[in-house]
C-alpha cells in the first residue's frame, strides 16, 4: 500500500472541506472496499478522512418513511425492526450481500459507492479505462463475462455495479441526502446517483469531489409484495451474476448495468396487464446483445419473471 | 500515529504507520498470532476478531480506525484451563483439521450467536421479520464468511449447533 495521512473527521462539514480541498483525499467509512483496492494499488489516495464515526448512524421516522444514516452499518440497518417491517426487499438485499463480518463494517454510503468487481479492473497488468483512462477495455475481448452489463454499456466500459442494497433502494424510490462543499445539503434519487459509463467510465457518480452522503431517505413502502432474488456462483458470500428487486409493481435489476437498473419497460408492461414472462421480455428485448451474453440475458429474464410471480405471494408492508 | 485499543481487556498504545491493518497490529506488533492472515482481502474470514462485540475482518480495517475500541481475539476468549464454550464445542466435535481457519471460525461463531440472539435476520429466513431459529441452514448461511480449506464444515456446524442448543 502507498503511504497516506489519516484524520478522523470532527464533523461533517470539516470532513467535506478536508476532501474538497485536497485532490488526493478520500472519505473512509468501513474501508471494506477502499482498503481492499488500496492494497491492490488500484485506489491511491494520499489522505484519508475517516467519516465512520460521524453521528449519521441511526434510523429516524420521517413522513411515513425512514431516514437512514450514511454511516450506519449494513447489518444494523437490516436488523432494524422498522426496516424489517416496512422494507423486506431492502433487508433481503442487505443480507444477501457479502458476509456477516463484512456487513458489520460496510456502511450505507460506502455500499452505494463500492466499485465494480470487473476482473480486469482488479488486474493491474491489463488495460482498463476505468482504472487508467484511455488504456482500453480488456473485458471487451476477455473470457466470458457473467458480470457484464447488458444495458447502457459503452465501447469504453461494460462493467456492472455490484451492490445488492442499491438495487433495493432503487426499487423503493429512495434518495440520497448529501452535504456539498459549499455547505449546502441536496437530495438526489438513488436512481440518478450513478452514471452510465459513456466515454468516461472512471466518473461513476454525479457527486462533486468532497460531497458527502449523509443519509438515505426511504419513502413510505409501495403497495404490494416485496421480493429480492439473487443468482451467483455459490449459495452465499459472493457477488451476484444478476439480481432482481420487486416492490409492488416496481422492478429493478442488479449487476446488469453500470448502475442499479430501474426496469421501466417491465413496469409499463405490468401496468398494462402483461404477464410476468411478457413483462420480462419487454425489458430484455432491449438488452445489448453480444456473442457472449446470451446466457445472462436469458437468466435475467427468467429471474425477473420468477421474482414478479413470487411478489404476488409475499406480504405487503 | 498514536492509537490506543483495549485488547482482551488490556489497554495497548501503539505508534505505527497509518497503513498498518488491525490484523498486522495484533500479529506483528502485539504478538497475538492466533488471528490468521488467509487472504488479506476480506474473502476468507481467518482474521475474524470481535470489535466492541461485533465480528469483523481485521485485515480490511486500519488500526488507526480503532482508537478507543475494545478488541477481543481468540487469545482473549478463554484460557487453556477454562475454554470458552465455543472452543470446548470445537474440541468435542473435532471441528478442525489443520486449524488455520479455526480462530476465525470461533470468533465468528461467538459474534454470530450474539447476532442471532439479538434477532438479526439472514437471507435463508422465509420472512425476514420473523424470529430466528438456528437451524443447520441458518448456521451455514450465517457462517458463510468463514472458509475452511480442510472442509471441516459438518463438524463446525455440529459444534456451533451444540452451543446454540445449550443456550436455548
Ligand atoms: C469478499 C467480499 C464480498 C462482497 N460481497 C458483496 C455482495 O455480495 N454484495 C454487495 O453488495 N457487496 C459486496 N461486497 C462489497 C461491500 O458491500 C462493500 O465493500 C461495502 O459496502 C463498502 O462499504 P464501506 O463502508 O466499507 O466503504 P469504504 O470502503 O469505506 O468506502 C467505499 C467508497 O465510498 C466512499 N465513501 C464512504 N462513505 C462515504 C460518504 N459518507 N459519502 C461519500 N463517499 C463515501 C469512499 O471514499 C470509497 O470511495 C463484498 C466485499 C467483499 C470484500
Ligand atoms: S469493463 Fe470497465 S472496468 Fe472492466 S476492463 Fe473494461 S473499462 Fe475496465
Ligand atoms: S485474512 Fe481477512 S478475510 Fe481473509
Ligand atoms: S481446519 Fe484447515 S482450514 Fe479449516
Amino acid at each position: 500500500m502507498r503511504p497516506f495521512t489519516y484524520e478522523r473527521a470532527a464533523d461533517a462539514l470539516s470532513a467535506v472541506k478536508a476532501v474538497a480541498e485536497n485532490p488526493g483525499a478520500k472519505f473512509l467509512a468501513g474501508g471494506t472496499n477502499l482498503l481492499d483496492l488500496m492494497k491492490l494499488d488500484i485506489e491511491r489516495p494520499t489522505h484519508l478522512v475517516d467519516v465512520g464515526r460521524l453521528p449519521f448512524a441511526g434510523v429516524e421516522e420521517v413522513n411515513g418513511g425512514l431516514r437512514v444514516g450514511g454511516a450506519m452499518v449494513n447489518s444494523k440497518l437490516a436488523a432494524h425492526p422498522r426496516v424489517r417491517e416496512l422494507y423486506p426487499v431492502l433487508v433481503r438485499a442487505l443480507v444477501s450481500g457479502a458476509s456477516g463480518q463484512l456487513r458489520n463494517k460496510a456502511t450505507t454510503a460506502g455500499n452505494l459507492l463500492q466499485r465494480t468487481r470487473c476482473a480486469y479492473f482488479y488486474d493491474t497488468t491489463k488495460p482498463c479505462n476505468k482504472r487508467q483512462p484511455g488504456s482500453g477495455c480488456s473485458a471487451l475481448e476477455g473470457v466470458h463475462g457473467s458480470h457484464d452489463a447488458i444495458f447502457g454499456a459503452s465501447k469504453a466500459c461494460i462493467a456492472s455495479h455490484p451492490s445488492d442494497m442499491a438495487v433495493a433502494l432503487t426499487v423503493l424510490g429512495a434518495s440520497v441526502e448529501t452535504l456539498t462543499p459549499s455547505g449546502a445539503s441536496r437530495t438526489l434519487a438513488v436512481q440518478d446517483l450513478h452514471r452510465l459509463p459513456g466515454d468516461t467510465p472512471q466518473v461513476e457518480t454525479d457527486l462533486a469531489p468532497g460531497e458527502l452522503i449523509t443519509a438515505v431517505l426511504l419513502p413510505p413502502p409501495p403497495e404490494g409484495g416485496q421480493v429480492y432474488r439473487k443468482v451467483r456462483g455459490r449459495a452465499s458470500y459472493a457477488h451476484g451474476i444478476a439480481s432482481v428487486a420487486v416492490a409492488g409493481g416496481r422492478v429493478a435489476l442488479g449487476a446488469v448495468a453500470h448502475k442499479p437498473w430501474r426496469a421501466a419497460h417491465i413496469e409499463d408492461a405490468l401496468a398494462a396487464g402483461a404477464s410476468a414472462v411478457e413483462a420480462a421480455e419487454a425489458e430484455l428485448s432491449k438488452a445489448d446483445r453480444s456473442d457472449r451474453n446470451a446466457l445472462k440475458i436469458a437468466l435475467v429474464g427468467r429471474l425477473a419473471a420468477a421474482a414478479i410471480e413470487e411478489s404476488k405471494t409475499r406480504r405487503t408492508a | 500515529m498514536k492509537t490506543t485499543i483495549t485488547v482482551n481487556g488490556q489497554a495497548r498504545t501503539l505508534d505505527v504507520d497509518s497503513r498498518t491493518t488491525l490484523l498486522d497490529a495484533l500479529r506483528e506488533h502485539l504478538g497475538l498470532i492466533g488471528s490468521k492472515k488467509g487472504c488479506d482481502h476480506g474473502q476468507c474470514g481467518a482474521c475474524t476478531v470481535l470489535v466492541n462485540g461485533a465480528r469483523i475482518n481485521s485485515c480490511l480495517s486500519l488500526l488507526v480506525m480503532h482508537d478507543g475500541d475494545q478488541v477481543t481475539t481468540i487469545e482473549g476468549l478463554g484460557t487453556a484451563e477454562n475454554l470458552h464454550p465455543v472452543q470446548q464445542a470445537f474440541l468435542e466435535n473435532d471441528a478442525f483439521q489443520c486449524g488455520y481457519c479455526t480462530p476465525g471460525q470461533i470468533c465468528s461463531a461467538v459474534g454470530m450467536l450474539q447476532e442471532a440472539a439479538d434477532g438479526w435476520p439472514s437471507q435463508v429466513m422465509e420472512d425476514v421479520a420473523a424470529l430466528v431459529d438456528l437451524t443447520e441452514a441458518e448456521i451455514r448461511e450465517r457462517m458463510s464468511g468463514n472458509i475452511c480449506r480442510c472442509s471441516a464444515y459438518p463438524q463446525i456446524v455440529a459444534a456451533i449447533r451444540s452451543v446454540a442448543g445449550d443456550a436455548a
